[in-house]
């Protein structure tokens, strides 16, 4: 509708099959520690949480024995054309980093959260309160990604940081770091997630598990019609599932 | 002499003002309400947006409504300014003066908020040092801050026109030579103030995965760039109409002519007629073009009593045709009619205003998330009504002390 698709040689994607989640919240889990959200002190405000990664639990709203549910898990969703980017006042985020992951550089955000408007995803959050971690806590904070100060909005970056050490033991290995192996480089939802729901890769290398997951004849994506092109797939045999993915009118 | 005669010289030449002790009884119950917004800004400031009703889902809340109202209701004084000095409207030398202090408290009263809005208000130069070309918010931020500099420029001359000041001779030269240029403000001013009220529409006509907020465009701006600069310059004149009212209600002196009012209310009636038209058509297209895209109906767009269709129905009726009829008809003449015109004008562009910051936030558009209400709490309308009290404040100093309507002595003779 908007904007213009950026093309990158390496695309890091993401594929979820809905059918093998199971809603246990491993993947939520195992994104706030891999990425240094603090403990909430309002977790149950869940319109003040902060989920980088989020289950969502879909019904298709018919009664037993018809009823059924599915849970989605939602990461950013790593837009081709995101609607977040173009509006940022300051280039607090932006999509010219190779393997189209949308960046968020949280020392240049202003917090105007112009970007939360933007997303429809709601996969941006943005810092109410100073974090705080209780005593003894702080120890398990991992180093290898910043803690974010009050005041800016953050998101899942499909821990980034991980693909640089992924980059850095290829070239000790002697390795290309262009061109990873399948699973040199997961993010920590994938790595931790029980069910094996959760599949992460180059969506344009060949050798890649996740490049022939996409042309599954169930793989679809959140709100396609509007434009966004994501880079997060997901996967389910259910067609109410899958319609749910996007809005129909009555006609369609 | 005392100071209570002392006070009396600073009057403009040949008025009458309410006492001192009246009028400092006036500026104690805005002070309060003020030091109370202050002390929620302080709060704001020490613990965080935490403090406030806004959250995850509704990144822009009250605040960003009330800037956007205050800005487009503010817009009086670009507007007028270009019809007094470039369009040569001579008459409305009478009410010019009124617009441009309206207009320095609205844009000023917004930087207010804006800078309590952003999460990092010390970060707020960021927006020139690492400017984003391509966000509408570039743009807002860099013409709304170029502009009040300008409407400081215009407001300076007015103080300086002050009955003690003027005697000075070099300040009585300063206010003249800056009267003199003042049509280059004003075109200087005409031309900020358009782009950024049409920035502050674009703002939301550009969230293309947002259906209800998202146009199509005309070159690089969507539809809203221009429906917000129209809706702005027709409820600008309309809201100077109604302050204007309200000061010789409350002050029981008649500070300019019908005629004059009424010149402002025709029009800002027929920038809202013309503003009418293509509000319309823009809303047909949404409706048969934009959310059938989208995969939704009209009916998605509204929920329960809080974001019900009586909004859309009233920014789009009762706010647009009836003062259309009131203020481009003979309606005009009668003040009832006037007046009540000038008012849901203004009360068309709060509503359409606060539809596009919150309801277009609420409206799910992801098919398995539901309507979230916002609700502003205490930090939140504190520091709103602390702007008002500001504005009021800054609009009765400058009554009592500056020479702002040249026709206030003449219609008081007694």
């Amino acid at each position: 509708m908007s904007g213009q698709k950026k093309e990158f040689p390496i695309t890091w994607g993401m594929v979820i099959d809905i059918d093998k989640c199971t809603g246990c919240g491993a993947c939520m889990a195992s994104c706030q520690t891999e990425n240094n959200v603090e403990p909430q002190r309002e977790a149950s405000n869940k319109l003040r949480a902060t989920s980088w990664m989020l289950v969502y639990e879909l019904t298709n709203d018919k009664a037993f024995p018809n009823h059924d549910i599915a849970y989605l898990p939602r990461p950013c969703q790593q837009c081709g054309n995101p609607p977040c980017v173009s509006v940022c006042p300051v280039i607090a985020t932006d999509k010219n980093e190779d393997g189209g992951i949308v960046s968020q550089v949280y020392p240049r955000c202003i917090g105007c959260r112009y970007c939360v408007a933007a997303c429809p995803y709601h996969v941006r959050y943005f810092g109410w309160y100073d974090p705080i971690w209780p005593e003894g806590m702080e120890k398990t904070l991992s180093p290898m990604t910043s803690v974010r100060p009050r005041g800016v909005v953050e998101k899942c970056t499909f821990c980034h940081h991980r693909w640089t050490q992924a980059k850095d033991a290829a070239r000790v290995a002697g390795k290309d770091p262009d061109n990873l192996d399948d699973g040199a480089y997961v993010t920590s939802c994938v790595q931790n997630c029980p069910s094996g729901a959760l599949a992460f890769g180059d969506i344009k290398n060949p050798k890649h598990k996740v490049h022939e997951l996409v042309k599954s004849p169930y793989a679809f994506r959140l709100l396609e019609r509007l434009g966004t092109d994501t880079q997060v797939y997901y996967i389910s045999r259910r067609e109410w599932v899958r319609k749910l993915g996007d809005n129909y009118l009555k006609s369609e | 002499m005392s100071f209570i005669e002392i006070e009396k010289t600073w009057y403009p030449e040949g008025v009458e003002r309410c006492s001192l002790g009246k009028f400092m009884k006036w500026l104690s119950v805005l002070g309060v309400v003020a030091l109370y917004g202050f002390f929620a800004m302080i709060v704001c400031f020490a613990y965080g947006l935490g403090v406030t009703g806004l959250d995850n889902y509704f990144g822009f809340g009250l605040w960003i409504t009330f800037d956007l109202a205050v800005i487009a209701l503010g817009a009086g004084a670009f507007f007028t300014g270009l019809l007094r000095y470039i369009i040569r409207i001579d008459e409305l030398k009478n009410i010019i003066n009124l617009t441009v202090i309206k207009g320095f408290i609205c844009y000023s009263g917004a930087m207010l908020i804006l800078s309590l809005d952003v999460g990092q208000p010390i970060r707020s130069w960021f927006g020139y040092w690492h400017p984003n070309v391509h966000s509408m918010l570039t743009e807002v931020i860099f013409c709304i801050t170029c502009y009040l500099m300008v409407l400081i420029i215009e407001y300076i001359p007015l103080i300086l026109e002050q009955k003690q000041i003027n005697k000075i001779p070099f300040l009585h030269n300063l206010a003249h030579q800056m009267h003199v240029v003042m049509p280059l403000f004003a075109g200087i001013g005409a031309f900020l103030s358009t782009f950024h009220q049409g920035s502050l529409g674009g703002m939301y006509g550009v969230m293309f995965a947002r259906p209800y907020a998202f146009r199509d465009g005309f070159f690089i701006w969507p539809w809203t760039f221009f429906l917000f600069v129209l809706s702005a310059i027709a409820s600008g004149p309309c809201m100077t109409v109604l302050i204007c009212g309200f000061m010789e209600k409350i002050t029981g002196r008649k500070l300019t002519t019908y005629r004059v009012k009424s010149l402002m209310c025709k029009i800002g009636g027929t920038m809202l007629l013309i503003y009418t038209v293509f509000k319309y058509l823009d809303t047909w297209a949404w409706i048969n073009d934009i959310l059938p895209r989208a995969g939704l109906t009209f009916d998605q767009m509204f929920y329960g009593m809080v974001y019900g269709k009586w909004l859309f129905f009233s920014e789009l009726v009762l706010c647009l045709i009836v003062p259309v009829i009131c203020l481009l008809t003979p309606l005009r003449k009668k003040p009832f009619f006037m007046y009540t015109g000038a008012i849901l004008a203004c009360a068309g562009v709060v509503i359409n205003r606060y539809v596009f910051t919150v309801q277009a936030l609420a409206q799910p558009v992801l098919p398995f998330t539901k309507w979230e209400i916002y609700t502003p709490n205490w930090a939140e309308w504190a520091t709103s009504l602390m702007v008002i009290a500001y504005g009021f404040i800054i609009m009765s100093l400058s009554y009592r002390y500056l020479p702002i309507f040249p026709q206030e002595v003449g219609l008081n003779k007694k």
